[in-house]
């Protein structure tokens, strides 16, 4: 795309017409106390084949690795279909859909979305998307606070086991919202404590992780009903691959879960250095009007052809203003694309294919490991595709040794959580990408690291 | 042109209240409003056994082209809303005094009713709000 500035003359000539002296001019209302002055850490600008060498440079440092990083992204295959059809112009560059007429192929994009994505949560309704993962859980949260017309007391309990990063975000969201988090603390299981959840607390939501942030499967259903026992509402966030094969949500427990988020990066967006990505939102009905974001809704015309279009607005910003159910109705809508078009390729089948390799290559990845001096399996619970290991020494040691023999080995654990000999841990994540030669050299590597080479 | 029936106590926000027999007052919006919103798709009502001041939000009527906030005109306690809104939001437009009525309060002090607008100055609202 041309990129096409302002010549000089054509800032003079505007600013003659308007009858201001220079750019500065213009931003003259705002105290000279406030501006930054000038922008020290921005570098000078580079030349176009000096950018692209740069750019080269940093995409090789980071190739040829055998990726074994998790904790919320990971790195399953991506069919060429996907993104040379997302990037083809009519999606590439399509604006968000206000224009119904004009927008039938994305408007039937997003429909064909909610579809997948309310099939795989076993929720009746989604929304069009959110920025990610993590915005998703903050905007789930404020959802429930407005949902929830039993218990409005604005605590929020979160279990320990949540991703870090994902409660971190959700509570810049809405610590000033009226909401409180507080956490059940992380036992030595790995999971959430049956016997340890508090009857003294009156949450208006309980959120759980599956599966959670150390690959560990909680007891949802228990859980679950726990939370409604107390009248609160319960936000589930879920990995959507693993969904092929686990529990969708909606049947947790006896009555399911009544918000579920999660990141979309799993269905055909690449690892990326950590994004964008997309989030993903799925509700009951009965909450659909305290659903932030924008939902995608199938109608006819007036001579009784399918068409889609933009509903139940009345709840977005441009109407209730102040009382909007968020002020984020944009959605990530070329992730959401690629992520469609990745749902639609594989079907129910592929994904199911896709969550089992993943699985059995983890578990007998961990079986092998864990047969290695010094390497213990971290927790007792079902994994799916991501499980914890305890080393005798610490996890960031042990990655930087493995990564100079070609191994992104995963995750020290010690740099996300603050529980007892936590930097002694790794979390270790296998998709279907990995081949029988990348796992071998990942046991002989860590062999080698742990005992010496012999 | 609009019904304003003069025995009804109005809020220039549209709500009207009707003082019952039994002394209960019934709540609703005016046929002025739901003529000016359109097609009524949803209502959110207030709970039963919630507590109102004159003035809280107490629910939300949503139409195709709006979504406006209800208040109530008195302080009080909600003693019946009117379910039938649940799947026939459509009777806000046919029949928006009658069976288009959103809540019931036991209000505190049915005085209070004497400091909102009778039927001749809520239509001057209405009137003004024309030009």
């Amino acid at each position: 795309m041309p990129f096409v500035p302002h010549t000089v003359s054509d800032v003079e000539a505007m600013l003659a017409e308007i009858g201001v002296g220079d750019i500065d001019e213009l931003f003259d209302e705002i105290p000279a106390h406030l501006a930054t002055g000038s922008l020290t850490q921005v570098p000078e600008g580079k030349s176009e084949l000096a950018i692209l060498q740069m750019m080269k440079a940093r995409a090789e440092a980071d190739s040829g690795y055998a990726c074994f990083l998790g904790g919320g992204s990971y790195d399953h295959y991506i069919p060429a279909a996907v993104w040379d059809l997302t990037a083809r112009g009519e999606f590439m560059t399509a604006y968000t859909p206000y224009q119904a007429e004009a927008s039938q192929g994305t408007l039937q994009l997003i429909y064909e979305y909610q579809s997948m994505m309310t099939a795989l949560t076993g929720m009746d309704v989604s929304n069009a998307s959110v920025y990610d993962g993590a915005s998703g859980l903050g905007e789930a949260m404020l959802m429930a606070l407005r949902a929830n017309k039993k218990n409005k007391s604005g605590e929020v309990v979160v279990a320990g086991t949540v991703h870090p990063h994902y409660t971190e975000a959700a509570h810049n969201i809405v610590k000033h919202q009226g909401i409180t988090l507080s956490e059940l603390a992380l036992a030595d299981t790995g999971v959430v404590e049956l016997a340890a959840l508090p009857s003294e607390v009156r949450p208006t939501a309980v959120v759980i992780q599956q599966p959670n942030f150390l690959g560990c499967l909680e007891q949802v259903d228990a859980i679950t009903d726990w939370a409604h026992s107390l009248n609160a509402l319960v936000i589930a966030v879920v990995n959507p691959m693993t969904l092929a094969v686990l529990k969708p949500p909606g049947d947790w427990g006896r009555q399911g879960a009544d918000i579920v988020c999660g990141d979309g990066q799993v269905f055909g967006v690449p690892m990326a250095s950590g994004g964008p990505s997309f989030g993903f939102m799925c509700c009951r009905e009965k909450y659909v009007r305290q659903m932030p974001g924008r939902i995608i809704g199938k109608t006819v015309d007036l001579e009784g052809r399918d068409g889609y279009t933009l509903t139940l607005q009345a709840r977005e910003q441009h109407i209730r203003r102040g009382k909007a159910t968020s002020n984020i109705c944009t959605n990530q809508g070329l992730l959401v694309t690629a992520g469609t078009i990745y749902l639609a390729l594989m079907g129910p089948q592929g994904l199911r294919e896709v969550a089992t390799q993943s699985h059995h290559a983890a578990v007998t990845l961990r079986q092998r490991l864990t047969a290695i001096p010094g390497v213990s399996q971290a927790y007792m619970a079902p994994v799916v595709n991501e499980f914890a290991l305890r080393l005798d020494r610490p996890a960031s040691e042990v990655c930087e040794a493995m990564r100079d023999r070609g191994i992104l080995a995963g995750l020290a654990l010690g740099d996300f959580l603050d529980i007892g000999q936590g930097d002694n841990l790794l979390l270790v994540a296998v998709t279907e990408r990995r081949t029988t030669r990348e796992l071998d050299a990942y046991v002989s590597a860590l062999n080698e690291v742990m005992v010496g080479s012999q | 042109m609009s019904e304003t029936p003069s025995e009804l106590k109005y809020l220039a926000t549209h709500e009207w209240a009707r003082l019952e027999e039994d002394g209960m007052i019934t709540v609703g919006i005016t046929d002025h409003a739901q003529e000016a919103l359109g097609d009524v798709v949803y209502v959110e009502l207030p709970e039963e056994g919630q507590n109102l001041s004159s003035g809280d939000e107490a629910g939300v009527v949503e139409s195709v082209k709006a979504a406006t906030d209800i208040y109530s005109p008195v302080s009080g306690t909600v003693i019946a809303i009117n379910f039938a809104l649940d799947d026939e939001p459509e009777k806000v437009n046919q029949d928006p005094f009658g069976g288009g009525w959103f809540f019931k309060l036991e209000p505190i002090d049915v005085g209070e009713l004497e400091d909102i607008l009778d039927a001749d100055e809520y239509q001057e609202v209405c009137d003004e709000e024309e030009y």
